[in-house]
């Protein structure tokens, strides 16, 4: 049984487990790995008891293939890893995107390179869930920084999935999926379904209308549908032509852009402060304490990192002078924010960055704030 | 059923190079899939990359053409979000063998009820003929052009001894039994695995003087030993090098629970 509306206190990670049951998930595939294992428990647990199947596959590798394998089954698919899983899995995601399969993946970010701080937070992959696969090809990537989020965004990351057919990433830190807190489920809940189609395809598998994402034909309902990570014709099939290929991908990115404004979010306090934080995550915890000891300072938390939310930000900044940027990195998303920070004419951009292990403090932040003026 | 009531005729002439087993095998499986008379409509075929791995684009059902190795995994995940497809998987030896070593020898271990058709070269033929898992011992590829230092995998041994419900192997030869062996693949229940020993003239025969189709022919008519006289005589495929043998026939056929079906 679903998680009935009302007020909980979990883990992180726990409320994700719950919100992704909400959506709709019936397959999860995974390989244990800290600090993201007790999705993996959790699912284990719960899934047959909503009658959804779960798998431990061998590696992250065969994990996130099963879930492109479910979800051409007509699955609501997820996995969830950590760093050097998401590593693992990232020709799979270039796959997903390729062939337009709507999975999701969670990463809990713990402290990188390598096997680095396997317990401990990290914003390291935030770079490599946009570019860790070869080529260029669309994903969606949610940052959750509450219990809160992890229940709402898994929510979401499986209905923007679903919408546009693209491999959608909920990247979550190892203090946000460690964390306990409460965390309300609502009384009425959006969830999307991908548009299917059950007719034969002979010519048109990957046909799309003016959303530019085409109708999903599902495995065993007769469409005889080729899928194909090569580059492929509307047909499926796969095709050596420049200019077939240059309209796929091309697509593909258009895809996401165009509907942006439905995919993008951030939360914004005091938009348009002298001083604005920028952060995602964690971090936004101490930058939130920062802000309220602070005058003139305000807060951007960004809850989708990609496609990067540009418009948002800009208007969130607008008017002010000093944009700072907090991450537990040595600065991906900050060139994402100087980028919008110079094009509305703010004069100074800093970063406030942490390589990981621990979040920052909110005197950290406040120290940070007098140095720069 | 009509061969293009299996394949897609739009998509001919294939891909093929003149000589290849391939052909062989897309016949073997016309006559097999005719025969059980299995709904083509429920029936999903799953390949990795290479040579074998492009069968699936010419048959007329629902195909996904997956990533270098991970054709096992991603049939392991269509079949266990919906029991009722087939699953039927393409591949080859370097998907098996090499890159996809961990998800073979994992599906057959997990036991899922998938059929799985391997169609070994002995050469990774899509990239222009380096040496694989199975290059036999001694011989010659792009990669190996002082002869191959190492043993060859025996595919079918590992899928036997991983778990697998049914492995048989043959050469493109044994047309009779290949053909009975896949309809018994797809009729098992469980993991079954079914290797044919298949000719590469231009990537493999080449470079071990073998150019010509029919010399590859010979070639696996001599290295095929059945199993009955293989055991007799001690021959065994991981001595295989260019003079040596492979053991042919049906090596194991049990009926372990199928993965989800355990009580």
């Amino acid at each position: 049984m679903r998680l009935p509306p009302g007020s909980y206190f979990m883990q992180g990670n726990e409320a994700c487990v719950e919100g992704a049951l909400w959506a709709g998930l019936t397959f999860y595939a995974g390989y244990p790995i800290t600090p993201s294992t007790e999705i993996a428990e959790g699912l284990a647990m719960r899934m047959p008891e909503e009658g959804g199947t779960f798998l431990q596959m061998e590696d992250e590798i065969a994990s996130i293939s099963a879930i492109i394998g479910a979800s051409w089954a007509g699955a609501k698919a997820m996995t969830a890893t950590s760093g050097p899983g998401f590593s693992l899995m990232q020709e799979s995601i270039g796959y997903a995107a390729m062939t337009e399969t709507p999975i999701v993946i969670v990463d809990v970010m713990r402290g990188g390179p390598s096997t680095g701080l396997p317990t401990m937070v990290g914003q390291g992959d935030v770079m490599q869930a946009k570019y860790g696969s070869h080529g260029d090809y669309p994903v969606i990537a949610l940052s959750p920084s509450s219990v809160q989020d992890m229940f709402d965004l898994t929510i979401r990351a499986f209905n923007l999935s679903e919408r546009y057919r693209v491999p959608t990433m909920v990247l979550s830190d190892a203090e946000i999926g460690h964390m306990r807190g409460k965390f309300i489920v609502p009384r009425t809940l959006e969830i999307v379904n991908r548009r299917i189609r059950t007719d034969r395809v002979w010519h048109d598998g990957f046909a799309y209308d003016e959303t530019l994402v085409p109708k999903m034909p599902i495995f065993g309902k007769g469409s005889r549908v080729h899928v194909t990570g090569l580059s492929h014709d509307i047909a499926g099939y796969p095709t050596s032509n420049v200019e077939v290929h240059e309209e796929l991908v091309r697509r593909l990115q258009e895809k996401v852009e165009r509907h942006s404004d439905d995919i993008c979010s951030l939360v914004a306090h005091r938009p348009g402060s002298r001083r604005m934080l920028v952060s995602y995550g964690s971090p936004s915890f101490a930058a939130w304490e920062a802000m309220m000891q602070s005058e003139d300072v305000g807060l951007v938390d960004l809850k989708t990192l990609w496609p990067f939310p540009s418009k948002l930000l800009a208007q969130a900044i607008s008017g002010s002078s000093d944009v700072i940027m907090i991450e537990l990195n040595l600065g991906q998303m900050f060139r994402e924010v100087q980028r919008v920070a110079c094009d509305e004419g703010c004069r100074k951009v800093r970063l406030f960055s942490k390589v990981g292990g621990e979040v920052p403090r909110p005197a950290e932040i406040i120290g940070f704030l007098k140095e720069g003026g | 059923m009509e061969f293009f009531d299996l394949f897609r005729e739009d998509r001919w002439p294939h891909m093929f190079c003149p000589g290849c087993g391939i052909g062989t095998v897309m016949n073997c499986f016309h006559r097999a899939f005719s025969e059980m008379n299995m709904d083509q409509d429920k029936t999903v075929f799953v390949s990795g990359i290479g040579c074998a791995s492009r069968i699936i684009g010419y048959i007329r059902a629902d195909s996904i053409h997956t990533t270098h190795g991970r054709a096992l995994a991603v049939a392991t995940g269509i079949k266990l979000a919906n029991p009722d497809l087939n699953v039927i998987v393409f591949s080859g030896d370097g998907d098996i063998g090499a890159i996809g070593g961990n998800h073979f020898i994992n599906a057959a271990r997990r036991n899922v009820d998938i059929s799985v058709f391997c169609i070994n070269n002995y050469i990774y033929g899509m990239t222009g003929g380096q040496a694989s898992t199975t290059t036999p011992y001694k011989s010659f590829s792009t990669t190996t052009p002082y002869g191959s230092k190492e043993y060859p995998f025996d595919l079918a041994e590992v899928a036997v001894a991983s778990g697998a419900n049914y492995v048989a192997r043959w050469t493109i030869r044994n047309v009779k039994e290949l053909t009975s062996s896949m309809t018994k693949a797809m009729q098992k229940k469980g993991f079954s695995f079914v290797e044919i020993a298949s000719p590469c003239p231009t990537s493999f025969g080449r470079r071990n003087r073998m150019a010509d189709p029919t010399q590859m022919f010979e070639w696996l008519k001599i290295i095929a030993v059945r199993k009955e006289k293989s055991q007799a005589w001690g021959l065994d495929q991981l001595d295989l090098n260019i003079e040596g043998r492979i053991t042919i026939g049906e090596f194991i056929e049990r009926n372990r629970s199928p993965y989800g079906l355990i009580a």
